[in-house]
């Protein structure tokens, strides 16, 4: 019972705002810097060839988005129930996001 | 035949005189309601008027295609009719009827809550069905869309001069009526629950709308945004499914599909929601394997949702697509026909009666397996590339969604009919007209099948003369079927006025909202009920009754 | 589910559950087929998140078609991201987020009662959130000034001949080919889609917002009623969320 009652009662403090709000804009100055920086490529397989520029702006982006989540819209602090809410929300994304992508790769294998 | 009705004394029996129906009276207390029971019935009358038009155009249909030639109609126009017949169908009649009408009235009775949990979002979704079932009859009127009711690029962005983008709008608003009232159901189940009220005891009814409203939530919005593209490249030409401008028409067949295929679940679970409630009243047991049956539904959900590129297999998707999605789409059947077994079972040694609900139910059983097994065959993609887009396709859909989720609803229909007016319908008639419908549906529909594996393709007016007895059938049995839909408009109409009183429960069934008055209070309850027995415990059921007193009116 | 919390946690704030008074003792902002403020405050809240989740979705469709476009025309969408202002959009973002910020102070506003504090960060939202639109005016008329914008009067030229234009020559583009340089419309296309339809929902939120300002001015979300403000607040995280994914995919493709 009281962790549903968490929500209702714990304020998060301002203090816990700012340090967040300072690494979001350190994490923005560090996306825009690395864009400028050739971070070269990866070739794990021969064909497959992994650039890490998006790697590592997705990789910033993500943190900053899951910084916000937790602390700005408080699920830190929240119930099972919207944690669920939000990870379901994510699995759906990337299962409309992949799903669909892996068609448009495995195009280019040809035939069987 | 024996019957489990048990009606009130009809001499001395008065429908209740405070009613969720006689609180207030006058236009603007409906048109303003928040009363999910008042919403569920002003969506029960429009969803009525979308499925008699969609049933004219299907009746336009299958009198062209009584004749090889195209005859009747333009061949053009024949395109707007089979496209606005799966456009009203589909999403003015299908994918809100259960959940709109019976789920909207039933759920928070079931669960023990005096409304859903958003009421004014409730009527605003009732508000957006209206505005886009309206601009949709208002595109019909002024030309109609001949792109089918699936929109494919190119023909539907860069070919064609219809009403694509009013049509495109109306979907979109209807879509998001669909996504509130999935979402007002998601938040009433979770929150809203009386005491007592766990998970596993909620009527199955429950969770069946529980699965198909995360599947309204999560996928609709995909549909919209492929909506919202399709308008930008008619109106600006910007180029995402141009394949001149190096788009991908597949792209928007991928967004279509991604929510049109979860579309059909959601048409389908609420129905097997229905079947659940009446297959174990008129069998006077429990449902077998309550947790299977509750978990299946939410399985048919999530696997619903990583199977649309079966719809897909020969539009030129990769090979390893068409694997993957094959395989998955096996996977999905599975769960549906735990549900069968289990209502098989729940049959097996239990004291059947056939009153009309059941008569539904039972047709429900066999027509949806049949279409279910026709999808097994399309879902293997070797099988499909000869079936598609051919007839057999359209007799697969007809069989789960008529044959399936119509019947589905009309067993909710008749079997909550009391509940909502106080009412009993007439019970010879409708027996009847189940029989009709099923007979109807059968003729129609069964040929069908044999025309798409003879190769019979769908969407065209003419055919090869060959082909034309097997469409007479069809179109004979179409006849007999709109009888069949029309006598329940016709008798329930008739009960409203000289119906038998029902009384609280005409049919001896379990579950909270049978053990209030028929029609119910506005707010459901006057005491908050407090769920310390099973679902579907009629031993609990018999106890009450022996220390019932039966009150007048 | 573990969720078995059935509204025996809500429990009703009068009375014994079950008997409700005629008219019991209740804020007046309680609405009556809820049991207990709390029931309602943790309903609403999640009524929003599942709304967000539609959102998702809703902005997936555009990422997914991003995805696919860049795979297939990647020098075409480097190119266009050229074209695109890296200081303006930065700014811009960090007026987004800041306004992050002073949306979740608002709420701590509301949540300690602070009438003026709440007053003044919804204030600062507006504002900064009217910035992140204006800068984007100033973006957009620039594209249409530079015939970047699909349709009709698309330009190929700043693909094709590079040193005509002042953004590519100064990101040292050379001359595309004809196929490929036709493929920036693509990119132009969800450039516009995907920020028009996160402005949209921004000029959605700044019109909330300065109803907002005008409620909590009278005093309507520091009276302990915060849900309102809080779930407002989820909404635009949310729209700040979708435009932190924004910047980099779009601006910062390639710079190097």
């Amino acid at each position: 019972m009281s962790e549903q009652n968490e929500h209702a009662h714990h304020i998060v403090s301002p203090m816990v705002y700012l340090i967040i709000l300072l690494a979001l804009l350190v994490g923005t100055a560090t996306t825009v810097w690395a864009s400028y920086i050739d971070l070269g490529e990866w070739t794990p397989l021969p064909g497959l060839v992994i650039a890490w520029n998006p790697i590592v702006a997705l990789a910033i982006a993500c943190t900053k988005a899951t910084l916000v989540v937790l602390f700005f819209m408080h699920v830190k602090y929240s119930t099972r129930l919207t944690m669920l809410t939000v990870f379901s929300g994510i699995f759906m994304f990337l299962t409309l996001v992949g799903m669909t992508l892996a068609d448009y790769i495995s195009r280019a294998w040809g035939r069987w | 035949m024996s019957t489990i009705v048990s009606l009130p004394d009809q001499r001395t029996a008065r429908i209740p005189k405070v009613n969720y129906l006689s609180k207030e009276n006058g236009i603007l207390s409906w048109l303003l309601t928040g009363d999910h029971k008042r919403i569920a019935i002003l969506y029960l009358i429009s969803l009525s008027f979308f499925f008699f038009i969609g049933g004219a155009l299907a009746g336009l249909i299958r009198l062209e295609l009584l004749t090889p030639q195209a005859d009747l109609m333009a061949t053009d126009t024949y395109n707007k009719v089979f496209t606005m017949h799966g456009v009203i169908m589909i999403f003015f009649f299908l994918v809100p009827s259960v959940p709109a009408t019976l789920g909207n009235f039933l759920i928070p009775m079931m669960i023990g809550a005096k409304d859903l949990a958003l009421p004014k979002i409730n009527l605003l979704s009732w508000y957006l069905y209206m505005a886009g079932g309206l601009l949709a009859l208002y595109t019909m009127a002024t030309g109609g869309v001949d792109t089918g009711w699936t929109f494919t690029t190119p023909l539907s962005t860069h070919y064609v001069n219809t009403n694509v983008l009013t049509t495109g709008l109306a979907v979109f608003i209807a879509g998001f009526s669909s996504i509130f009232t999935g979402l007002n159901f998601i938040v009433t189940i979770h929150k809203m629950r009386c005491p007592g009220m766990t998970w596993f005891k909620l009527p199955l009814f429950v969770w069946a709308h529980y699965a198909a409203s995360v599947l309204m939530v999560l996928a609709t919005p995909v549909v919209a945004i492929a909506i919202v593209l399709v308008a930008l490249e008619r109106t600006l030409g910007i180029g995402v499914f141009d394949p001149t401008k190096g788009g991908d028409p597949l792209l928007f067949q991928h967004l279509f599909w991604f929510y049109s295929h979860p579309a059909v679940y959601i048409m389908i679970l609420p129905g097997m929601g229905v079947i659940s409630e009446v297959i174990s009243t008129f069998s006077r047991k429990r449902v077998f394997g309550y947790t299977a049956v509750a978990f299946s539904s939410v399985a048919i959900a999530i696997f619903g949702f990583f199977v649309w590129a079966h719809h897909m297999f020969i539009m030129g998707i990769s090979n390893y697509a068409v694997l993957v999605f094959s395989l998955l789409t096996m996977l999905v059947a599975v769960p549906s026909a735990i549900k069968i077994f289990n209502w098989t079972f729940t049959l097996y040694k239990g004291s059947i009666t056939f009153e009309t609900p059941m008569l539904y139910a039972f047709g429900f059983m066999g027509l949806f397996t049949i279409g279910g097994l026709t999808g097994v065959f399309l879902g293997v993609s070797g099988t499909d590339i000869h079936l598609t887009e051919t007839y057999f396709i359209v007799a697969h859909f007809h069989f789960v969604m008529v044959g399936g989720m119509l019947m589905a609803f009309l067993s909710g229909i008749h079997f909550w009919w009391p509940k909502m007016t106080g009412r009993m319908y007439p019970e010879k008639i409708s027996q009847l007209a189940a029989l009709i419908t099923f007979i109807g549906f059968n003729f129609t529909f069964f040929p069908q099948f044999i025309l798409g594996t003879l190769g019979m393709p769908r969407r065209y007016a003419s055919y090869p003369p060959e082909f034309q007895i097997l469409n007479v059938f069809s179109t004979g049995g179409a006849t007999i079927l709109g009888v069949g839909y029309l006598l329940p408009v016709l008798y329930l109409v008739w009960s409203l006025k000289y119906g038998a009183i029902a009384g609280a429960n005409p049919w001896q069934a379990t579950g909270l909202e049978w053990q209030t008055q028929s029609p119910p209070l506005t707010e459901n309850f006057t005491v908050t009920p407090i769920m310390d027995h099973e679902c579907y415990d009629y031993e609990w059921l018999e106890a009450r009754k022996e220390k019932e007193v039966t009150s007048v009116g | 589910m573990s969720d078995s919390h059935a509204s025996a946690d809500y429990p009703f704030t009068h009375g014994d559950s079950g008997e409700v008074p005629a008219h019991a003792e209740h804020p007046a902002y309680l609405r009556h087929h809820f049991n207990s403020v709390e029931q309602q405050a943790d309903t609403t809240n999640f009524a929003m998140w599942l709304f967000l989740l539609t959102e998702v979705m809703f902005f997936g469709g555009l990422f997914t078609a991003y995805l696919i476009y860049r795979n297939w025309y990647y020098p075409a969408f480097v190119a266009g991201s050229h074209q695109l202002s890296i200081p303006l959009g930065a700014f811009n973002t960090l007026l987004l987020i800041t306004s992050s910020f002073t949306m979740a102070m608002g709420v701590w506003c509301a949540e300690t009662r602070r009438k003026s504090g709440l007053v003044l960060c919804l204030i600062l939202t507006f504002i900064l959130g009217l910035g992140f639109l204006g800068i984007k005016t100033i973006e957009y008329s620039e594209k249409i000034e530079k015939h970047h914008v699909p349709g009709f009067h698309y330009s190929l030229s700043s693909f094709l001949d590079p040193d005509s234009d002042a953004a590519a020559k100064a990101a040292g583009d050379k001359p595309m080919a004809l196929d490929m340089a036709r493929h920036t419309e693509v990119y132009f296309s969800l450039y516009f889609a995907m920020t028009g339809m996160h402005a949209l929902h921004m000029i959605i939120g700044i019109a909330i917002l300065g109803f907002m300002i005008y409620r909590a001015h009278a005093g309507a979300y520091t009276t302990g009623h915060v849900t309102f403000v809080e779930n407002f607040g989820l909404y635009w995280h949310f729209v700040d969320i979708v435009w932190i994914f924004l910047f980099p995919l779009l601006y910062l493709i390639s710079r190097h």
